[in-house]
């Protein structure tokens, strides 16, 4: 797994307080990880912190799982 | 009339976390002022206060882990999670955790505070103004607001009555236990979570109170010296944190579930002083008002008063208050107890008016008067028995607490055995 799954998961699994092993690339934050719509606001900032990008709003709604994100921040980077 | 009584009680405080190892350390007489731990005081005037202990739950210490995880503590401010804890060690007393459709739209929650969300406010705008509003977490309105704890305690038991937040300052805690008796007495709940709760030791929340000159300056060798109430050598109050919640129940709902009852609520009376923003009126005819009105409703006569759980806050304000206390009892003040437990728990602000409830409500149960302790040298002469520094077995069957608010707002509250 890359560098960037690893740091992605971290952040996930502290913020949801799920297990890691559920976090997997087509893991839903809302349907499967238990999220709500302000915990998903919560994560996308903090991958924005984490990482040192800007995600725009209309972008971050299209980052559902965790795939999503893996996949959206190594564009990104 | 519908007819309210007590059936559950929950206390978080600087002496502990828990209604009797609370009770316990107040009838002995111990302080919980200590230095402040949670942020640098090097450039605050008071470095000392009355703060929660936090530890594993042993020795009274509060266990964070006991009443929320650590993922949603993250989303909410002290003051609720204190909130939060002082309601569930309430409705588990009150052995009311219904699951049933009626029992839950006829259950409301009444939690208030006095400030709210202070640290959290101060934390992000810190951090707001290092790196920007961007980084505002969705969870900081809703982490801070006062209500939420009333909120929250309704999602978590699924109570759907009236859900509503007192914020009357240092009088929020009685207010809402007066308020939600009110809801239950005119119908529109059968049992009301009521209290207030506050965690305001902070940067801000210090240097604020410390420019109102309010707060105990001199004591930074002795803290629990410091909050004396009545003592000629008082200077200001020493800030506590923490939270009180009760179950209020109708009378006859009560007994047809076999509750058990602490005590009734037995009056309620509240009054505005119209004359300054911090101070009260120096006759004290805005405290003297709220429990006249207070003692009319209970339909009592002030000799039947036998306790009087003080706002004393260790203040030039004390005097006031004991001198409307004396003219309101008159003769009868020769045969009243009145205790300050800020000498002890210190001032916990919109939490105040509602663990001092709980401790007139102990009073009550166990027919003793907690002390006002560090009263060595009384400021003023008085008939009243101020208690200083040892308890009273005494017997108690009506209660009054008194709380005072910042605008000149007052409510007395009064309990009576059943």
């Amino acid at each position: 797994m890359s560098d960037v799954a690893d740091r992605v998961k971290k952040i996930v699994v502290e913020h949801l307080g799920v297990e890691e092993d559920k976090v997997v690339e087509n893991a839903s934050f809302i349907d499967d990880l238990g999220a709500d719509s302000l915990d998903t606001v919560e994560l996308v900032m903090a991958f924005e912190e984490e990482f040192g990008i800007e995600i725009p709003d209309d972008a971050a709604e299209t980052i559902q799982t965790f795939g999503d994100a893996v996949k959206f921040i190594n564009d990104a980077a | 009339m519908r007819r309210v009584v007590v059936t559950g009680l929950g206390l978080v405080t600087p002496l502990a976390s828990g209604v009797e190892e609370t009770w316990e350390r107040l009838l002995a007489g111990q302080s919980g002022a200590g230095k402040i731990t949670q942020f640098d005081t090097s450039r605050v005037v008071t470095d000392y206060a009355c703060e929660v202990k936090h530890g594993d739950g042993s020795d009274g210490t509060f266990n964070d882990d006991a009443y929320c995880d650590a993922k949603e503590r993250r989303k909410i401010d002290d003051f609720i999670l204190y909130g939060i804890a002082a309601a569930d060690q309430a409705v588990k007393d009150a052995n009311w955790t219904p699951e049933d459709e009626e029992s839950l739209l006829r259950t409301g929650v009444m939690i208030g505070s006095g400030i709210g969300g202070l640290k959290s406010i101060e934390q992000t705008t810190l951090m707001m103004a290092e790196k920007g509003p961007r980084r505002v977490s969705p969870f900081f309105i809703p982490g801070a607001l006062i209500n939420l704890i009333s909120g929250q305690v309704s999602i978590r038991y699924g109570f759907k009555g009236p859900n509503h937040a007192v914020v009357t300052a240092c009088s929020t805690g009685a207010h809402a236990i007066g308020d939600a008796a009110r809801l239950i007495k005119y119908g529109d709940a059968d049992v009301m979570v009521a209290g207030g709760a506050e965690a305001a030791i902070c940067e801000i929340g210090i240097a604020g109170f410390n420019a109102c000159k309010a707060l105990s300056t001199k004591r930074s060798d002795d803290p629990k010296a410091a909050s004396r109430p009545y003592d000629a050598d008082r200077d200001g109050f020493v800030m506590g944190e923490g939270a009180g919640v009760v179950v209020l129940e109708e009378y006859e709902h009560a007994k047809a579930r076999g509750a058990k009852i602490y005590a009734e609520v037995a009056g309620y009376g509240l009054s505005g002083d119209a004359y300054h923003i911090t101070a009260p009126s120096e006759d004290g005819d805005g405290g003297f008002r709220s429990m006249s009105a207070a003692l009319k409703d209970a339909g009592l006569e002030p000799g039947a008063i036998d306790y009087i759980n003080a706002h004393g806050t260790s203040t030039m304000a004390d005097v006031i208050e004991l001198a409307a206390v004396e003219r309101l009892l008159g003769n009868a003040a020769a045969t009243a107890t009145m205790s300050s437990t800020k000498s002890m728990t210190g001032h916990l602000l919109g939490a105040a008016g509602a663990i001092e409830a709980i401790f007139s409500i102990l009073a009550i149960r166990d027919q003793v008067v907690p002390p006002t302790i560090n009263l060595d040298n009384p400021a003023v002469e008085t008939p009243l028995d101020l208690a200083p520094n040892v308890k009273r077995e005494r017997e108690v069957n009506v209660a009054l607490s008194n709380s005072f608010g910042f605008g000149g707002t007052n409510a007395s509250v009064i309990f009576r055995k059943v």
